[in-house]
């Protein structure tokens, strides 16, 4: 093992653990606007409400992400009216290809992670509040999503944890995240076991400070205590 | 969209073919690694344990696609050295090879933690009862552990099935002939990136769906001997 050269190409190194946790940043929070109405919809009692948000989800979740930022980066770019559009600009960038590919898979889980949680609101308290005269929107702002959201927070970590590493696919797009990063220094050093250890150990860092950071707030939001154990 | 797929059906075909075998392959390696691994962590000797816990740790904290890119590229010192030593100065590890063994270490990685979880959820008046019936610890494991811890990691081992079927994927960043690789070269050929990216993403979609009725039948297999027993 070579140790110089992991320290010489640690700020590179570092600068693209940045651009990872950009992309994972952006897509995860992106992801949660998205799937919150789709994950409302999927727990939906009537069947055409939850057939669309059905129909994106298996589709998201049953195929690889390497092939769906393939279909965003390469494929839209056939159509002549994408390539005159006004999304253009956007649609040929590497950086938002990946961002808008990652926010739409992500999406998907959150949503089905939502739905699991809104499911789970014991039926009681929803009864309650509907006994209290809350309306039904009510019931879905003040009861039940914020409970849902304590349900769902440990689930929703483990997905920001998997997007963390989902991120190294960016690389394939020539993006210079901090898998990119790592290929693009072994093209001019020819030492992939060291470096590519070097950024293993930036994303088991960023995975553990994540881990803590969620356990932080799982505590603050007395998730344990809430879901009765 | 022709139906002909400009000509690229047979060797769309032969890519699925090859992301079947790269699965089944890599899950073969994983059940092994992840057999091993959880026996290891819930051993009662302590460095066993430990090793078990880094290996699981370590291995679900890093990007797949690196694992990938480590094993091909990373080994090539390695297997240089062991061709020397055989006298095969050539020898290499193809991608076939670098793929199964990076996306098993990542199956066994979580198969570890499944595993685990399972045989913690045997009651421990079954082995007692094993072993008051004068049984060795081998045949406790293989004949009251094993079949009971089998069954209930079923469900699990299934949704990270699916996510292995999704991840041999990333072989074609190797150059490995799959799907996805083979999409890749019908897109250059064609330049109809979107018809043959959704071609791929279908077909992955099919395999999905085949594991996932594979995998309810092999539970319903598994747990039919167990409700009879109950009852």
């Amino acid at each position: 093992m070579n140790w110089e050269v992991i320290f010489k190409y640690l700020p590179q190194l570092a600068q693209g653990a940045i651009l990872t946790l950009e992309l994972v940043a952006i897509a995860v929070l992106a992801g949660l606007i998205l799937a919150l109405p789709m994950g409302i919809a999927r727990a939906s009692r009537h069947w055409y409400v939850r057939a669309l948000p059905y129909g994106y989800i298996f589709f998201f979740r049953g195929t690889p992400l390497l092939v769906q930022l393939f279909l965003v980066y390469y494929g839209l770019a056939q159509f002549e009216s994408v390539r005159k559009g006004p999304l253009w600009t956007y649609l040929r960038d590497p950086f938002w290809c990946a961002v808008i590919t990652m926010t739409l898979h992500t999406a998907a889980y959150i949503a089905e992670i939502l739905r699991g949680a809104i499911q789970a609101v014991p039926p009681g308290e929803i009864e309650a509040a509907r006994a209290l005269g809350m309306s039904r929107f009510q019931a879905l702002f003040y009861i039940i999503l914020p409970r849902a959201a304590r349900i769902g927070l440990p689930a929703y970590s483990n997905e920001v944890i998997l997007m963390v590493k989902a991120s190294a696919l960016a690389s394939t797009v020539t993006l210079l995240e901090l898998t990119g990063m790592s290929r693009t220094i072994i093209a001019r050093t020819y030492m992939p076991v060291e470096i590519f250890f070097a950024a293993g150990l930036f994303y088991l860092l960023i995975a553990f400070v994540l881990v803590q950071a969620f356990r932080l707030l799982e505590r603050k939001l007395r998730v344990d205590a809430l879901q009765g154990r | 969209m022709t139906l002909d797929l400009y000509g690229f059906g047979p060797a769309l075909a032969a890519g699925a073919l090859m992301t079947i075998k790269l699965a089944l392959s890599a899950l073969t390696v994983g059940l092994v690694l992840g057999l091993l691994g959880a026996l290891a962590r819930t051993s009662s000797i302590k460095p066993l344990r430990w090793l078990g816990g880094t290996y699981s740790t370590l291995v679900r904290g890093v990007p797949e696609l690196l694992w990938v890119l480590l094993i091909y590229f990373g080994t090539v010192n390695l297997m240089h050295a062991l061709g020397e030593l055989f006298g095969k100065p050539e020898l290499e590890l193809n991608a076939f090879a670098a793929g199964t063994i990076a996306l098993g270490l990542c199956f066994g990685s979580y198969a570890t933690e499944v595993f685990r979880g399972a045989i913690l959820a045997i009651p421990k008046g079954h082995s007692e009862a094993g072993m008051a019936l004068g049984l060795s610890k081998g045949r406790i494991l293989w004949r009251v552990v094993l079949p009971q811890m089998w069954r209930i990691s079923l469900p699990g081992l299934g949704n990270l099935f699916m996510i292995l079927m999704k991840d041999t994927a990333l072989v074609s960043v190797i150059g490995l002939e799959e799907i996805m690789r083979r999409s890749q070269i019908a897109v250059t050929a064609s330049k109809q990136p979107f018809t043959f990216f959704m071609v791929a993403a279908f077909i992955y979609l099919g395999l999905t769906i085949i594991a996932m009725i594979g995998m309810h039948w092999l539970e319903k297999r598994a747990g039919r001997g167990f409700k009879r027993s109950a009852a």
